[in-house]
């Protein structure tokens, strides 16, 4: 199958999806809408910057730690300017000249803004970048991106030298609270068969508008996502990694109020995966639109930059509205998310983009359903890795009816091609996983997949028949609905409840008031590092050219 | 087959008292030889015989899984059983409309939110929304119901201004995360904040979550609980039953 290029992992021998005859002028019109719909947000959005992406700047710069009360530095030193009201140029002028006219080094001029020893107001009528200034802040950004790039090579050599799973790759999640049992649960996972880790977050996190800091054993349904639990897990998982000659993968969470600072953080501590959505939080953690479309861009060009790979959240879509009426919801995302993800620098091999089984099982013919909407969403991303969430709906605490529902999703992943496989777990809707559940799920996958291999390449799909209709029909729904959201523009199409049945206004949710309008003299020099190196790697699509 | 004595109950395999129970745990404990004896060991102690250990799996580091059979000699006494169950009659969506038409001059006011960090509003949301569960329409498809759902991560603060400023008849409380107990304290929390402010005899305040039943909502403080596979007509009979006229 030419469409799977392994350029994220390898492939098996036969494996791939059936072919699926779909109208080549609806694929084309759906992905022009798409990107028609991600250009006008991004210009909408382009005079704009946001508190996350200001802190994102000092964390790129090397900032680090917090105050004795936990108050990150990278908050202080943002807030001490966004209170007096001298933010709309930027984090990097004054925090830059500060650096100049004191000597001190990014992180000794933060801790000295914390206890204020410095005034970076002072620093903040400036308003042209004098060249020994700019010369800080280029050097300081330059330096971030190299690190991020160092890591990147890092994971590079490293799966080089272990190898790594096969597609699709086999995903689970930890998610005890704690990092210390998480990483031990972590390690057992990974000696039964697990290609990629997912440290859940703990509840609420997504709407701190800061990130924690340090090593955390407390948390609510995840472990807190720090850069301190982003290292600690990292090393277990290259042990481990070692041991059994095969890269382990990292995943966590650049989403919420503070996408783009973890994008950072997960950056420069190796992470692997990031779930990264355009639109999740806007939808389910009633985020601001305007913040979470400004930070989305921001984060995605920093993953880009560091290889890694990012997953979408429409799986989610289907957990509010019926997986069957709302299917084209989930292909009209997944295009808008791969447009935006596309200008962001992303290549095709960085997007998992995120779709889900989750239609009610007892409903006749759900497995050809399941099969029409995962063949269409593998057929409408060639090469993207693509990240197939498993049932969670219609889990019902019947472990056993629970791990038939999973073995039939693992089915359907490996017949129809999909990179990532979410593992489903029996005990789905009861309680995070117990450290036997994992292995449960991984045997089962194991079984399937193995199984079932070669069969996407062997069997033909009915010309005609139901499951080429099915797929056809939620593409062609796709399309009226792209239609209609360029039209009235993304935000207005939020507003109006098109996805997942959740409406949300441009000015309502969680974080506006940490959107500003930049002024004429605002100046990000990470921004312009971060372009120059994704040039540099052929990441960034020319104006105007037709992407694939 | 003997007959079954209800007073005397014991667990049931394949044959009237065979008292046979199936587990499935981990061991900290290196797979070998060592772990199948703990894990018999381990289930002596909770009181069964003869376990059997039909499976074991090396999970590496140190632990290893372990399905055991065995058999359990106690017995419960089931005439003498007591669970709290509501009160309220099961009605159909019709029949709850009749009734309500019945009883109350005006649309109830329900406000429905998941508080505290829980994001999670599936459970609320097939309750509240119009197309509900399982094929049993939500409460927002009921004319004699007027419904606000706040969403996620709602404050018992925010959730009892916004119920005196709705005039909520009825709040619904959606907790799904379990970890370390924190629905329990967030629920009786509710309650707390709600009798300082004078409010908890005003209102309806009914839970739910699949780790929620009727018992532990009252032992909360609440007036019903509801727990896993709940649909949204058994809510909606409940608080069209229990609420005075109005």
């Amino acid at each position: 199958m030419s469409e799977l290029v392994a350029t994220f992992a390898p492939i098996p021998q036969g494996f791939g999806c059936p072919p699926l005859d779909l109208d080549s002028a609806s694929v084309a019109r759906a992905r022009s809408l798409a990107r028609q719909i991600a250009a006008e947000v991004q210009e909408r959005l382009a005079g704009q910057s946001t508190l996350a992406i200001e802190r994102t700047v000092l964390r790129l710069f090397g900032v680090t730690g917090a105050t004795a009360d936990g108050e990150p530095l990278a908050n202080r030193v943002v807030m001490a300017l966004h209170t007096a009201g001298l933010l709309t140029g930027g984090v990097a002028r004054p925090f830059c000249r500060a650096m100049a006219l004191t000597g001190l080094d990014a992180q000794a001029l933060a801790e000295a803004v914390a206890a204020d020893r410095v005034d970076l107001r002072a620093h903040a009528d400036c308003l042209d970048v004098v060249p020994e200034v700019r010369a800080i802040g280029d050097a300081l950004a330059q330096a971030g991106v190299a690190r991020i790039l160092a890591r990147r090579h890092e994971r590079e050599a490293l799966i080089g030298k272990l190898g790594q799973g096969v597609q699709p790759l086999k995903y689970v999640i930890v998610a005890s609270g704690n990092i210390h049992e998480d990483v031990v649960q972590a390690r057992v996972a990974a000696r039964q068969g697990a290609d990629v880790i997912a440290v859940i977050r703990s509840t609420g996190q997504s709407l701190l508008d800061y990130v924690p800091e340090g090593v955390t054993t407390e948390g609510f349904g995840g472990t807190f996502a720090t850069q301190a639990n982003f290292a600690l897990m990292r090393t277990a998982l290259d042990e481990v990694g070692a041991e059994l000659g095969r890269y382990i993968r990292l995943c966590n969470y650049a989403s919420g109020l503070c996408m783009p600072e973890i994008a950072a953080m997960g950056a420069l501590e190796r992470l692997d995966m990031m779930l990264n959505d355009a639109l999740y939080g806007i939808l389910f953690r009633d985020i601001n639109m305007q913040r979470t479309l400004c930070d989305q861009r921001v984060s995605r060009r920093i993953s880009a930059l560091a290889g890694l790979i990012i997953n979408t959240g429409e799986d989610n879509y289907l957990t509010t509205a019926d997986a069957v009426d709302a299917a084209h919801t989930v292909v009209a995302s997944t295009l808008i998310n791969e447009a935006l993800a596309r200008q962001a620098g992303l290549q095709t091999d960085q997007l998992g983009l995120g779709h889900a089984m989750e239609i009610d099982p007892l409903r006749p013919d759900a497995l050809l359903l399941e099969i029409a909407h995962a063949a269409l969403i593998r057929h409408l991303f060639p090469g993207a890795p693509l990240k197939y969430m498993p049932p969670t709906k219609h889990m019902t605490g019947n472990i056993w009816r629970g791990h038939v529902q999973d073995a039939l999703f693992n089915f359907v992943g490996v017949l129809t091609g999909q990179g990532i496989q979410l593992l489903g777990m029996n005990t789905e809707a009861m309680h995070t996983p117990h450290i036997h559940d994992r292995y449960l799920a991984l045997e089962s996958a194991q079984l399937v997949f193995g199984g079932a291999m070669s069969l996407g390449t062997e069997l033909r799909v009915e010309p005609g028949g139901k499951l080429e209709a099915r797929a056809r029909h939620v593409l062609t729904d796709a399309v009226v609905l792209l239609e209609e959201m360029a039209r009235e523009g993304l935000m207005a199409g939020l507003a109006r409840g098109h996805f997942a049945e959740i409406a949300r206004s441009p000015t309502g949710g969680r974080g506006l008031d940490g959107v500003f309008v930049k002024d004429a003299a605002y100046w990000d020099p990470t921004a312009d590092a971060i372009t120059a190196a994704l040039e540099a790697l052929g990441q960034l699509p020319a104006a105007g050219e037709a992407q694939p | 087959m003997s007959a079954i004595d209800p007073k005397h109950v014991r667990a049931y395999g394949d044959t009237l008292n065979d008292g046979q129970i199936m587990l499935s745990f981990s061991l900290p404990v290196p797979f070998g030889e060592e772990a199948k004896e703990a894990a018999r060991q381990l289930c002596r102690q909770m009181g069964l015989e003869a376990p059997q250990v039909y499976h074991a799996h090396d999970l590496g580091e140190g632990f290893t899984y372990l399905v055991v059979y065995a058999r359990s000699p106690h017995t419960v006494d089931t005439t003498q059983l007591r669970v709290t169950k509501m009160a309220t009659a099961q009605l159909g969506k019709d029949a709850i409309e009749a009734l309500a038409a019945q009883k109350f001059t005006r649309r109830l006011r329900v406000l429905g939110a998941c508080t505290g960090d829980d994001a999670h509003t599936v459970g609320i949301d097939a309750i509240l929304n119009v197309k509900g569960y399982n094929g049993d329409k939500g409460l927002e498809a009921y004319h004699c119901l007027s419904v606000k759902n706040l969403g996620a991560q709602v404050t018992n603060e925010r959730l009892l201004q916004e119920a005196r400023a709705f005039q909520a008849d009825v709040i619904l409380v959606s907790q799904i995360v379990t970890q370390k107990d924190c629905h329990r304290s967030n629920l009786a929390a509710l309650i707390d904040l709600a009798e300082a402010d004078g409010v908890r005899q005003d209102v309806l305040f009914i839970c739910g979550g699949p780790r929620l039943s009727h018992q532990v909502a009252l032992e909360l403080g609440f007036d019903a609980g509801f727990g896993a596979g709940t649909l949204p007509s058994q809510v909606a009979g409940f608080l069209v039953q229990q609420l005075p006229p109005r």
